[in-house]
């Protein structure tokens, strides 16, 4: 909402000399959000210009210029270069002197140019900071308007500071001055000359006759009937110029007043050629296959849930969105009948979204406007229209009002307080809700508080004190009946209303109390662990990464998955960012592989990456998720099935690495990052959080088939890593034989030690031995290392692979292991033979396992 | 040839003199300290310490002395051996002092030179301001709460009073899950942890809820469609816009820095009732800046206080909805974007900066922000 500030200074006394920027502070004070005050830096001279002469000079570059004399009040005239063609010799215009300043910071100096001296200019209404008028051109006055050499600026109110308001849902009625001009009289305490009270000339009764067939969903409907305008007539320059600045272009004289008044009180307003109507209005939902041309030329298809204005024709509106076509207002109209209704906002809001159509009228009706208005904004229109267009306003009038009105609401006297923890007295409560203009008595002595009334304690209460409420003197515990004024549908519940009073309060008068929490635990295992795991990969040197979850088939085609791979089977979405992407990821490498090849591609090459996320698994049975009471605590088999309805959503981890690990420097040659390494990430992951996890060989995209780990703890697969498969990178854009690791989180910390037992460790010597065993290639190290393990019994201390060979020496597909043993007991030093025999033990498991050589020498 | 010599006199044995004794001895000592490096003194050792050193064969002429005079010549001549090999450790220690310094001043390197195991990596900011709040309110005895990113409709909107045709829901520009009408919603605020930490804890109820939320809005310098926000959540008996105001002014302390304080204006939210903005102090000029053109902020573009985000005592009707029981328990609720706090706190200019996932930007901070 865009509020130029004589506009408001015309319903509100505000202080002389206050500015935009001060108004705005106090009302940002009351709870409106004023994003911006347009601040007017013009300055003059700027002055009425008549034109005297002008010459057309054709330019090389195709434009046609004009050079013209003006008369600006001084004995000479002046001379200026313009470049538009909307006005004739004779016609008043407004002229900017050199060293004025236009609005944006454009000053003005005598300058050379098409060959002469041009002494200033003349002004367009954007050039003035009006905004664009859609003439294409200067600004031409009306003749007799002003004489040449007039101020200009003060002629055209051109310095007047804007406020920009972004009004929030509950605050319809600052939609328009009227309400902007309520909170800044509250605010500056001083007068509210309400622009609604009017005097009504209508008769009530005798207007165009109307049928309301829903009365839930059009409460109130009022028409007018204004005969004999002119509709060609130009409305008002002070209503032109109030439109601009309130962001709408002037039109017509019909359609500017509907505007005008919409912006003043609040009220949507529609116009209806009254030569076009045919038959009585009536106010119904749609039929199934109903159509309307809008007032945009656009062919609707109507829902039947659409509230229609009809007459004999058919449709001629949809209620509170849009006009049609057939009825509008154009330059031979005489007779126009103006509606002013009051619509249900969620009739409206319903049709906006349906018809993707947001007017000034919906955004209006949406936020719910003052159910009293109708007729006092259809009188201001009616009285507009007459003294701007000429017409003759009849008394006949036509009011169906089946509006009800507001609910009183009891609360507490002190309910104020309690909510804030602050000692706002009963005095004050009563004031502030008075001057938003409820309505407060106090409560019959049988009443009872409205539900939501209680629970809120505050620790301080003595300072509220008693007050008088009519003749009734009232204490804390009293109950007030507070009926909300017509304009504010939004104060339903006792904290509605303690909200107004205390914003008038002051939110900066609540005092700041930090309150006490009983003990906690701190973070859950969970949460440690996940910090762990990232302190971890950063000092391994990993940077950790965000992306986007968002993912589809191109992403899945890259990672090479094959067609029924259930990662592809995705939860998605109704209106995705982009319809390429309109899945959540089933694993973090399809995002995260992206955010890879854009740092490749930036020149990071020698790249390793992490990143944690969830991922989001369909269930096998999808079901819709349920949507219970408010009015109570839904029950524990609803609350279970709003949980079951969604979609298994496990954390992951993933990892990329990409070129070297170690650079090539002046210690020599550089190690690229290969699967070991991704193993490797793995393994620090499941550590980090006390896991063991159980790792062997699979095929599994994107990874090379050959090259791919898979972990599992207690035999629960929880992720893969190892090198992408070079079709993988390709795609990507990454280097070859970048490698990658995803893992299940949560499935991991899950399989971390509650706790851990310390065991006691032996000081007697140790006994160290190695084994070479030669086994078949396809033979896992991990499982040879396992079976010497479990052969060498509870002597062994550890076993480590030490070396790995194969070539001529052991034969074409074999490979020797090298596995360095220690043996150390409790309570003794080992003999020789003890030793001896347990080393053979575990080389003999081996050779029944996997029938493993024992390599000599 | 140990026996006695009986063809002189002993009196006349000159290497036993006490002026030829003392003479070795001196002559020894003298060699010792001219001795240069670690070879010449090894020289000199075998010169005056070895078999064939004076001293050595002076001492083997005792034997051959009368009796009444082996004494006194042992005596004399046990003392300057001692002298000598003292003059001799002393000496070697000297000079293995030299060498061994001499050696280590050829092993100087660059410690300069870069080396080739991994530089520490980098978390992201978002996940370091994240862990940050979690502290400050685990430090207070709040809980961090967490929960889903798909998430059911009704937790997301209508638990937390978003009537379905309210205005408020719809500018929320909400991601749907298909099928259309599914019940379920990318979850457009952490508001849905709150109402899940009610329906499943029971008062009181104090927790920290940071998490990724979605929006419809395209990606540019100010907007992302995936954000991050923390929301914090109180509920116990006597809760009032006091305690908020309280914790909030914890809170922004233990951000930006003492002395800075919270600020409440009135706005909506179907959550809370009464709904405020939170500002806070600009924690670069401290309001100096306002009405001071020398002196502009950019941190707060002169205006001294920087939104932060919304809060307000949580309506009864969400407390309702979640099952709290209203004439006993009230409570209060907050919320802030991470991403724009980081704007900010840490000057970050660009919000594509944050989610685009180039190493760059995480690297720049390191494990702290
Ligand atoms: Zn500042």
């Amino acid at each position: 909402m865009r509020v130029p500030l004589s506009w408001l200074r015309e319903y509100a006394d505000l202080p002389d000399g206050v500015t935009g920027r001060e108004v705005a502070e106090q009302l940002i004070r009351a709870g409106l959000e004023v994003e911006t005050v347009e601040e007017s830096d013009l300055t003059g001279p700027l002055v009425v210009g008549k034109v005297l002469t002008y010459e057309n000079e054709p330019q090389k570059n195709g434009k046609t210029i004009r050079w013209c004399s003006l008369d600006i009040g001084k004995d000479e005239p002046q001379w200026v270069v313009c470049g538009a063609h909307n006005f004739e010799v004779g016609d008043l215009v407004v002229v900017v002197l050199p060293g004025a300043v236009l609005p944006g910071g454009f000053a003005i100096s005598a300058r050379k140019t098409y060959g002469h001296v041009s002494n200033g200019m003349i002004c367009s209404s954007a050039e003035l900071g009006l905004g664009d008028d859609g003439m294409h051109g200067i600004v031409v006055l009306e003749a007799g308007e002003a004489t040449p050499g007039d101020d200009a600026i003060e002629l055209l109110a051109l310095r007047d500071d804007v406020l920009d308001i972004a009004v929030t849902p509950d605050r319809g009625y600052c939609l328009s001055i009227r309400g902007v001009a309520r909170e800044a009289a509250t605010a500056y305490g001083v007068e509210l000359k309400d622009p609604a009270d009017l005097a009504l000339d209508g008769s009530g009764s005798g207007g165009y006759p109307v049928r309301v067939e829903d009365s839930e969903a059009c409460s109130v409907f009022v028409t007018r009937t204004v005969t004999g305008i002119d509709a060609k007539a130009l409305s008002p320059r002070w209503m032109q110029k109030r439109l601009l600045a309130s962001g709408m272009r002037p039109i017509s004289i019909g359609v500017d007043v509907t505007n005008y008044v919409m912006l003043e009180l609040g009220q949507p307003i529609h116009g209806y050629d009254k030569g076009q109507l045919s038959g009585e209005i009536v106010v119904r939902r749609a039929n199934a296959g109903e159509k309307l041309v809008t007032l945009d030329d656009q062919t609707r298809e109507l829902d039947t849930e659409d509230l229609l204005i009809t007459d004999d024709s058919g449709a001629i509106g949809v209620a509170g969105v849009m006009g049609g076509a057939s009825t509008e207002i154009s330059d031979a109209t005489t007779d126009v009948v103006i509606e002013a209704a009051h619509f249900d906002p969620i009739v409206i809001a319903r049709a906006s979204r349906r018809h993707k159509l947001s007017s000034e009228a919906s955004r209006r009706f949406e936020r719910e406007v003052d159910p009293l208005l109708p007729r006092y904004a259809a009188q201001r229109v009616a009285d507009l229209l007459a003294e701007y267009a000429g017409g003759t306003i009849l008394p006949d009038e036509t009011v169906v009002d089946t509006h009800p009105a507001p609910a009183p609401v009891n609360l507490r006297a002190d309910h104020a307080a309690r909510v804030a923890g602050a000692p706002i007295t009963l005095e004050e409560t009563v004031r502030h809700l008075e001057s938003v203009g409820c309505t407060v008595e106090a409560a019959a002595a049988d009443a009872t508080a409205a539900p939501l009334a209680a629970g809120v304690h505050a620790p301080v209460l003595a300072a509220v004190g008693t007050t008088t409420v009519g003749t009734a003197n009232v204490q804390a515990d009293d109950l007030l009946t507070v009926t909300p004024p017509s304009w504010r549908p939004d104060l339903r519940d006792p904290n509605d209303f303690a909200e107004e009073a205390i914003r008038l309060f002051g939110f900066d008068n609540v005092p700041s109390i930090l309150p006490a929490a009983p003990g906690g635990q701190g973070l859950t295992v969970s949460q440690k662990r996940r910090r762990r795991v990232a302190t971890a990969l950063v000092g391994a040197g990993l940077t950790e990464v965000v992306s986007y979850p968002f993912t589809g088939e191109a992403d899945f085609d890259a990672m090479g998955l094959p067609a029924d791979d259930n990662r592809r089977t995705t939860v998605k979405l109704v209106n995705p960012l982009s319809d390429e992407e309109p899945s959540m990821q089933t694993m973090l490498l399809a995002t995260l592989l992206r955010t890879a090849e854009r740092n490749v591609g930036r020149g990071a090459t020698d790249l390793a990456i992490f990143q944690t996320g969830l991922v989001f698994l369909p269930k096998a049975e999808t079901k819709p998720a349920p949507l219970p009471s408010v009015a109570h605590r839904p029950s524990d088999a609803e609350i279970q099935s709003l949980y079951d309805a969604l979609p298994d959503q496990p954390l992951h981890i993933g990892v990329v690495l990409t070129g070297s690990l170690t650079p090539t420097g002046w210690w020599g040659k550089g190690r690229p990052a290969g699967w070991a390494d991704a193993v490797q990430i793995g393994r620090v992951i499941a550590s980090a959080v006390g896991a063991e996890p159980v790792v062997k060989n699979v095929e599994l995209a994107p990874w090379h088939p050959g090259r791919c780990a898979e972990f599992s703890v207690d035999g629960k697969v929880v992720g893969h890593a190892g090198e992408l498969h070079p079709k993988v990178c390709q795609a990507f854009g990454l280097p070859v034989r970048s490698s990658a690791v995803e893992l299940d989180l949560d499935a991991l910390i899950a399989a971390g030690p509650e706790s851990i037992a310390a065991h006691p460790f032996s000081s007697y010597p140790v006994a160290k031995e190695d084994v070479a065993l030669i086994v078949a290639a396809d033979v896992a190290a991990a499982d040879v290392q396992a079976a010497l393990a479990e052969g060498a019994g509870e002597l062994l201390e550890s076993v480590r692979l030490f070396d790995v060979y194969t070539g001529e020496q052991i034969g074409e597909g074999k490979k020797s292991l090298a596995f360095a043993l220690r043996f150390r007991a409790p309570d003794r030093t080992l003999k020789e033979n003890e030793v001896a025999d347990a080393r053979q033990a575990a080389v003999q498991v081996a050779v029944d396992r996997f029938n493993a050589v024992q390599r000599v020498g | 040839m140990s026996g006695p010599n009986t063809d002189y006199d002993p009196v006349e044995v000159t290497p036993l003199h006490a002026e030829e004794v003392e003479r070795t001895r001196d002559e020894a000592l003298t060699a010792f300290t001219e001795a240069a490096d670690l070879a010449a003194l090894q020289e000199a050792k075998v010169t005056y310490l070895g078999d064939k050193s004076p001293i050595v064969l002076a001492n083997r002429e005792i034997g051959a002395l009368p009796p009444q005079a082996r004494k006194e010549a042992g005596q004399r001549i046990g003392a300057a051996r001692k002298a000598i090999n003292e003059g001799f450790t002393s000496r070697l220690a000297v000079l293995e002092a030299a060498h061994e310094e001499q050696l280590l001043a050829t092993e100087r390197v660059d410690v300069t030179l870069p080396w080739h195991t991994p530089q520490l990596g980098a978390r992201h900011p978002l996940s370091l301001i994240s862990e940050q709040v979690a502290d400050v309110f685990t430090a207070l005895g709040w809980d961090v709460a967490e929960g889903p990113e798909v998430e059911a409709e009704w937790l997301n909107f209508d638990a937390l009073n978003f009537q379905p045709d309210h205005p408020a829901r719809q500018m929320q520009d909400t991601f749907f899950v298909e099928p259309a009408g599914s019940g379920k919603v990318l979850r457009t605020h952490t508001s849905p942890v709150q109402a899940r930490s009610m329906l499943t804890r029971k008062p009181p109820i104090y927790v920290i809820c940071p998490g990724r939320v979605f929006r419809t809005d395209e990606l540019d310098a100010t907007h992302t469609p995936v954000f991050y926000q923390v929301e914090g959540l109180v509920v116990d008996e006597g809760i009032t816009l006091a305690h908020l105001k309280g914790t909030l002014d914890h809170f922004v302390v233990s951000m930006f820095g003492e002395g800075l304080e919270a600020r409440l204006r009135p706005n909506f939210f179907p959550f809370t009732e009464p709904s405020a903005e939170v500002d806070l102090l600009c924690f670069v000029c401290r309001g100096a800046s306002v009405g001071n053109p020398d002196r502009p902020c950019r941190t707060c573009g002169s205006e001294g206080w920087i939104e932060w985000g919304g809060c307000g005592v949580v309506n009864p009707r969400v407390l309702q909805a979640n099952g709290i029981d209203t004439d006993r328990y009230s409570g209060f609720a907050f919320g802030m974007g991470l991403e724009r706090t980081l704007m900010f706190r840490n000057g970050v200019e660009d919000m594509r900066d944050m989610v685009e996932g180039d190493v760059r930007f995480s690297r720049q901070f390191g494990m702290e922000i």
